[in-house]
């Protein structure tokens, strides 16, 4: 595929924050595409780095005390690592949309609903704020909030969590932006407003052409929702690919233990299947591959040296897609050779 | 019942003389060894309902009775000190509920030092234990809530709640903010916990798959009611009251061709608002199997089987 067949690219991002206690190395070497009109999650144990990684796009790292290391994000052919904060202020909130699990975090509680989707317009649109009045009405009801002309004069503490993700989605798509970036949108919102949010967020893909960023833990939600997937675990990502091939060749150990990890619908099944022990120090990452201290198939090589992502399409950074290694519940990418 | 509310009410007054009917005539209890888990929609009421059981808020009505005893209705400084090593509470919110000025080590340490009037340092070693038994390390002590992701600051309430040894704990979501495999971990280290340290537990959640394995008993709250109660795996592989059934239904399965192929009808509409409650049922607004009269009269929470409580005029 060619490059602009991709709204964003992401190549080998690291990122790193000054602490009390040392470095931390929060984003070591993440690299993913998101296609076109497509939904990428990014799945990963609870402190891999997701976060970091999209607000590090956004210009939303704290510097000091975080640092981006190295690499590069080119949303369509423009890079954002490392431009001038006024740039990136110009492009975040126009050509990239964010929403976040607390919507109230990102929205000030002293100002109309109307009111602060109607400053992006007139900010980075340039319209009238009549125009601007009758556009929020039409996004509110673009976001099906009922009563747009009336719910647009009040303010966030007047909105149930359901209705401030939306008017939230509201806000972020305000400008058109190629790319949505959605970090936990529904985490915490029960299944029923989920499963009508993950909808909207759908239709809005297909009408307006949005690449979305999915971030969720919620291995139900990639099913429902993602093209394509990335599975992080301590600051990389492992594993990638479609996502039937996640679900159902998986390639890393990470991926299969998550999988089992999730609920089941089976009656038999009382007992969780958990992945033993905790996920490595970002302090001091250890040298070889970061599973390999809770991995069942760890080998010698895995505690020595970090493993190179295998395969093209479908990626896995595990020794076992090496040629050399012993059959293994992974699926194989059957490579001979590294990816590119 | 180690602690049983009673027609527990909880009204929070608005502006104007409205009020907001968060916790609207509840009964609930929690046996010893037990673990409730408690499941609705966002804004039904879950967290204000285990706030009001231990005190946290005034009671509007209705009473709180723990080892049979009455709980005040209104609670002084002294009622929370001497309830604070029996009943802990791990809150919804990771990130408001850590002292951002106090190292990890100082937030775990605190209660317990004040409840036993021993110095920090010397509990060094137990808080070290607390810490690794959630999942973190020991060089996270002199860490500030900040540098901790959203799920790592979970596990910090949770060690802080854990390390007094209380006999009932209250879950608020602990486990929402986590992934799955973490999720997974939590819950099995509840569950151990619940049986070698012989704990109760109201377990609070809005999805109903992983309290499953968790609960003994699950109750189901939608705008300030209990709408659904009985044996967890009983009301999760065959709900009864309609809203139970469609929440159920719409949780996302971890199968891409199943979602490929999901048909399902989606629940439409907002939860009403819990200000100025109508008298009907409170989910005939929404539910496809309303009649005439679950718009007329509020169904009470009635045993339809045995163990099986639900508030349905349908059933
Ligand atoms: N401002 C900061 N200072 C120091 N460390 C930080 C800071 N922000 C994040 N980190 C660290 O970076 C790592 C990655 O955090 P991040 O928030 O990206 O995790 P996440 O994958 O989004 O987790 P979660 O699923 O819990 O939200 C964590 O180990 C966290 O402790
Ligand atoms: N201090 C308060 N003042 C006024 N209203 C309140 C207050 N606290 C809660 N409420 C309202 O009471 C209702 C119940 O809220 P509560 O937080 O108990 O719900 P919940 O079931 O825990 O929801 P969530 O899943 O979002 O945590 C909501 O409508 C909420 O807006
Ligand atoms: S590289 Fe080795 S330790 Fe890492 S996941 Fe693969 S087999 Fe396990
Ligand atoms: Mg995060
Ligand atoms: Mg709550």
């Amino acid at each position: 595929m060619m490059t602009h067949d991709y709204a964003l690219q992401v190549d080998n991002l690291a990122v790193e924050f000054d602490t009390y206690g040392g470095v931390v190395q929060a984003v070591r070497d993440v690299s993913f595409k998101l296609r076109k009109g497509k939904t990428l999650a990014i799945v990963g144990e609870s402190g891999c780095g997701k976060s970091v990684t999209v607000q590090s796009l956004m210009g939303l790292i704290p510097m000091p005390p975080g640092r981006i290391t190295r690499g590069s994000a080119r949303l369509g052919n423009d890079e954002l690592i490392g431009i001038a904060p006024a740039a990136l202020n110009a492009i975040r909130g126009k050509r990239i949309g964010m929403i976040f699990q607390d919507p109230m975090s990102a929205l000030n509680p002293t100002m109309t609903i109307g009111r602060q989707i109607a400053e992006t317009l007139v900010v980075h649109r340039g319209l009238s704020a009549s125009a601007a009045r009758a556009e929020v009405i039409e996004l509110l009801r673009l976001t099906q909030i009922s009563q747009p002309e009336k719910r647009l004069d009040q303010y966030p503490f007047e909105f149930s969590g359901g209705m401030l993700q939306r008017a939230m989605i509201a806000l972020s798509i305000a400008c058109k932006p190629e790319v949505l970036i959605a970090d936990e949108p529904t985490t915490a919102l029960d299944v029923t407003i989920q499963a009508q949010i993950l909808l909207l967020l759908q239709e809005l893909q297909s009408s307006h052409g949005l690449s979305i960023i999915l971030i969720t833990h919620d291995l139900g939600v990639v099913a429902r929702m993602a093209h394509d997937v990335a599975v992080m675990y301590a600051g990389q990502v492992v594993e990638s690919g479609l996502v039937d091939d996640i679900f159902y060749r998986s390639a890393h150990p990470y991926t299969l233990g998550l999988r089992a990890a999730m609920p089941s619908n089976d009656p038999r099944k009382r007992q969780l299947q958990i992945i033993p022990g905790s996920p490595p120090d970002l302090f001091a990452p250890p040298p070889g591959c970061g599973f390999a201290d809770r991995c069942a198939q760890a080998m010698r090589v895995c505690r020595d040296t970090p493993p190179p992502a295998y395969g093209h399409t479908h990626q896995a950074r595990c020794w076992l897609q090496d040629p050399l290694a012993p059959a293994s519940p992974v699926t194989s990418l059957m490579v001979n050779n590294k990816a590119d | 019942m180690l602690i049983e509310a009673t027609a527990l009410r909880k009204f929070f007054s608005l502006s104007g003389g409205r009020q907001v009917h968060a916790v609207d005539e509840v009964s609930l209890g929690i046996a010893e060894h037990e673990v409730v888990g408690l499941v609705g929609e966002s804004g039904s009421g879950k967290t204000t309902f285990g706030k009001t059981l231990i005190g946290l808020h005034d009671k509007s009505g209705g009473e709180v009775r723990y080892r049979g005893e009455l709980l005040p209705a209104r609670y002084g400084a002294a009622d929370f000190r001497k309830q604070a090593s029996e009943i802990q509470m791990i809150f919804q919110d990771p990130y408001g509920s850590l002292n951002p000025r106090m190292t990890i080590f100082e937030i775990i340490a605190e209660g317990l030092a004040i409840r036993e009037g021993r110095s920090l340092a010397a509990l060094r070693d137990k808080v070290v234990y607390w810490l690794e038994r959630v999942g973190l390390h020991a060089d996270h002590l002199s860490r500030y809530p900040h540098e901790f992701s959203g799920g790592q600051r979970q596990r910090v309430g949770i060690a802080r709640a854990l390390i007094v040894e209380p006999k009932l704990l209250i879950c608020d979501e602990p486990i929402s903010a986590l992934d799955v495999s973490v999720q997974a971990q939590v819950v099995q280290l509840l569950g151990e916990l619940q049986a070698s340290m012989g704990l109760s537990m109201l377990f609070i959640a809005h999805d109903l798959s992983m309290v499953r394995y968790v609960s003994n008993r699950m109750a189901v709250m939608y705008l300030g009611s209990l709408i659904e109660l009985g044996p967890a795996e009983d009301l999760y592989f065959r709900p009864l009251h309609p809203y139970t059934q469609l929440l159920i239904a719409s949780n996302p399965e971890p199968d891409p061709e199943h979602e490929r192929q999901r048909q399902d009808q989606l629940i439409s509409g907002e939860i009403p608002s819990p200000v100025d409650l109508k008298a009907h049922c409170r989910f005939a607004g929404r539910c496809p199997k309303a009649e005439a009269r679950c718009f007329e009269e509020r169904p009470a929470l009635r045993e339809v089987l045995p163990g099986r409580l639900v508030a349905c005029h349908l059933l």
